[in-house]
């Protein structure tokens, strides 16, 4: 099924399907390495509507709650 | 000259590599954003010594931020580029590799962080990755200096492929395949560590870690801060400077007009250090035995923290509570380095994006975060009235901090940014390395801040015997005496100020304060002006329709909060 970022449990596995956004925004996350193809994993998320913190490969990234509702994953359930 | 640049993803370890191939030390970090300046330096390995320059790190060469502008901008007037490479992240640094390929432009490969592959897990054939890229690949790394020679020998190789532009999708295609020809991933066990780095971000175990963390780093800051001034500064100053001054007292003879500049007044027929107030005896007082040993302990916890990696997790943590205030958690950062000196803190003001997030962190910055210098004179003067009277200035520092942000964040148009930043990996910090780091800065506070320091006193007593001070005194009495409560007398304190914060808390010693009275001026001379340094620095960073406003704004919060103060307490 399809979730957004912020809906992705704690460390839970998903890949990448859909970013949507501006081609800034898109511009941005693709420069990071978090682009559609790649397995994200899910760190932490903060209490009310903080960063969410996420692992790809070897890196690890904090991003906030409005940017990661328009990141779009494909999981398992 | 030949010039040489540092190319490559933030935190790569640029400045490590570049600090082993000059010799030119620099702040070295295990975050994202610390250096945020260009720095050169000649090469000193071989007979060939090109000029090599750090650059400020980008993740590609399509700018999304001023910082990646300005690195792009200076890929364009290089001469050969070394791009650094994160050798734990190949994939996501080759996409930078393959766009510089594209560039007319000689480059060279440094596989850098190569002592950290093996134990990820990670097996990256050298040879095979320079097959498939086609110029030269070196493994280095900047912390241990691991193939620091060879990268410098194999300069000359550096190729201009010169390849042509192809698509965002074929580059990524084509990266995937040189991974998974170079590169091979083993499964391992996670270390402590690891479990460490992920703990520290979740809010139920990262809060309490949090805590802890603060908790001893204060500790430490303090432990070591008045172990130093009590067991060895204090000493050294009363064994063996005292009698020396003692004599020179007698020489120019109390009263004189050199022994008002050099020794300045006798306590009870003494010299008193924290208040006789003469270049040589408070001048020196004040910074090296009140300061220093304050800037020793909180720069040795604060490189510990930067190169273990715990503040980028730290800003995660504290994100929520900094949007409060218009700011998103990564603002963090330049105000800790902020709480060391104001200076590097107003330049790490770079780090933000956007102007409004940088007018809010810079004016908050500008009133409610003290420097170490300051904060270790307050503590010095104001801790033996007691603590009580320590926790109201920094408590008033604090609900300023707070109430300016979010005033500033309802009345300025926009909204705060969100993060979103990369969060480095734990390393060991390298003892070595940190001492080096402390080092460097605290010759950076012995040539910036002493000669100021002195020079302040040297002016003040100079003002003093001009009658210059008891003229200004009398003009601003009014707002001092009527509205703070507090001896005109103390305007010169005002004044030093702007040069020097911790000799101006410093001249509130001799005037035989009130508890109150010292309370209010300590809190005053906190938030009424920066010192000329940071104001120059924000000057620039900011430009000069910003800094009048920001000036406007403390200088009318210094008012009202003393004034309140004066009522209040």
């Amino acid at each position: 099924m399809i979730v957004d970022l912020t809906q992705l449990k704690k460390d839970e596995v998903a890949n990448i399907v859909e970013i949507r956004g501006g081609r800034g925004f898109q511009l941005k996350m693709e420069n990071l390495g978090i682009r559609i193809g790649k397995k994200i994993q899910k760190i932490s998320s903060q209490f009310l509507g903080g960063p969410q913190t996420i692992k790809i490969d070897n890196m690890r990234f904090a991003i906030g709650c409005g940017m990661a509702r328009r990141i779009f994953l494909e999981v398992k359930r | 000259m030949e010039k040489v640049l540092l190319v490559g993803n933030p935190n790569v370890g640029k400045s490590a590599l570049f600090s082993r191939l000059t010799g030119v030390r620099v702040v070295v970090s295990n975050y994202i954003g610390t250096t945020v300046e260009f720095t050169q330096g000649r090469m000193k390995i071989g007979k060939h010594q090109p000029m090599i320059i750090d650059v400020p790190g980008t993740y590609s060469l399509r700018a999304t931020n001023k910082a990646e502008e300005v690195a792009i901008k200076m890929i364009k007037e290089g001469d050969v580029i070394i791009n650094v490479v994160d050798s734990t992240n190949l994939e996501r640094n080759l996409f930078l590799t393959l766009q510089l390929l594209e560039q007319n432009i000689p480059v060279i490969v440094a596989l850098n962080m190569w002592d950290d592959t093996k134990h990820k897990g990670i097996n990256i054939d050298a040879r095979k990755l320079e097959q498939e890229l086609g110029i030269p690949v070196v493994p280095t790394s900047g912390l241990s200096g691991l193939g620091i020679k060879e990268l410098a020998e194999r300069l000359p190789e550096a190729k201009s492929l010169n390849q042509k532009e192809s698509s965002d999708s074929l580059k990524w295609k084509r990266i995937g395949k040189i991974v998974s020809n170079a590169q091979k991933l083993t499964h391992r066990h996670h270390s402590f560590l690891d479990m460490l780095e992920d703990l520290s971000v979740h809010p139920y175990t990262g809060l309490p870690i949090a805590l802890v963390v603060m908790f001893f780093t204060f500790w430490i800051i303090r432990f070591v801060g008045e172990g130093l001034i009590g067991y060895v500064l204090e000493p050294v100053f009363n064994n063996l400077w005292l009698p020396v001054m003692s004599e020179l007292s007698v020489l120019l003879g109390e009263g004189s007009f050199l022994h008002n500049i050099f020794i300045g007044s006798l306590i009870d027929g003494k010299i008193d250090f924290g208040t006789s107030f003469g270049v040589l005896t408070t001048g020196l007082f004040v910074p090296v035995v009140m300061v220093l040993p304050y800037i020793i302990s909180f720069y040795l916890v604060l490189g510990l923290m930067e190169d273990f990696g715990y503040l980028p997790r730290f800003s995660v943590l504290v994100d929520n509570i900094m949007h409060v205030i218009g700011l998103h958690g990564y603002a963090i950062i330049p105000m800790i380095l902020g709480l060391g000196c104001n200076v590097p803190g107003a330049l790490a003001l770079r780090i933000l994006d956007e102007k409004r997030e940088k007018f809010i962190a810079a004016t908050l910055m500008a009133i409610a975060v003290p420097c170490m210098a300051q904060i270790a004179v307050i503590a010095g003067l104001v801790g033996k009235r007691g603590a009580k009277y320590l926790f109201i200035i920094f408590g008033v520092l604090v609900t300023l901090f707070i109430i300016k942000g979010f005033i500033l964040n309802k009345v300025l148009k926009g909204t705060s940014p969100e993060i979103l930043i990369e969060i480095p990996p734990y390393r060991m910090p390298n003892l070595i390395l940190v001492l080096k780091k402390l080092w460097m800065r605290l010759v950076f506070f012995l040539k910036e801040a002493v000669p100021f320091v002195l020079l302040g006193v040297l002016f003040v007593n100079i003002l003093h015997t001009l009658k210059i001070i008891d003229f200004l005194s009398d003009a601003f009495a009014p707002i001092l005496v009527n509205l703070w409560g507090i001896p005109k007398e103390a305007t010169s304190a005002l004044i030093i100020g702007f040069l020097r914060k911790d000799v101006a808390v410093g001249m509130l010693g001799p005037l035989n304060l009130t508890n109150k009275q010292l309370v209010i001026g300590c809190t005053i001379l906190a938030i009424y002006f920066p010192c000329i340094a940071t104001f120059a620095v924000l000057i620039r960073e900011l430009g000069i329709k910003d800094m009048i406003k920001i000036s406007l704004i403390m200088i009318s919060v210094a008012l009202a909060v003393g004034t309140l103060l004066n009522i209040i307490l």
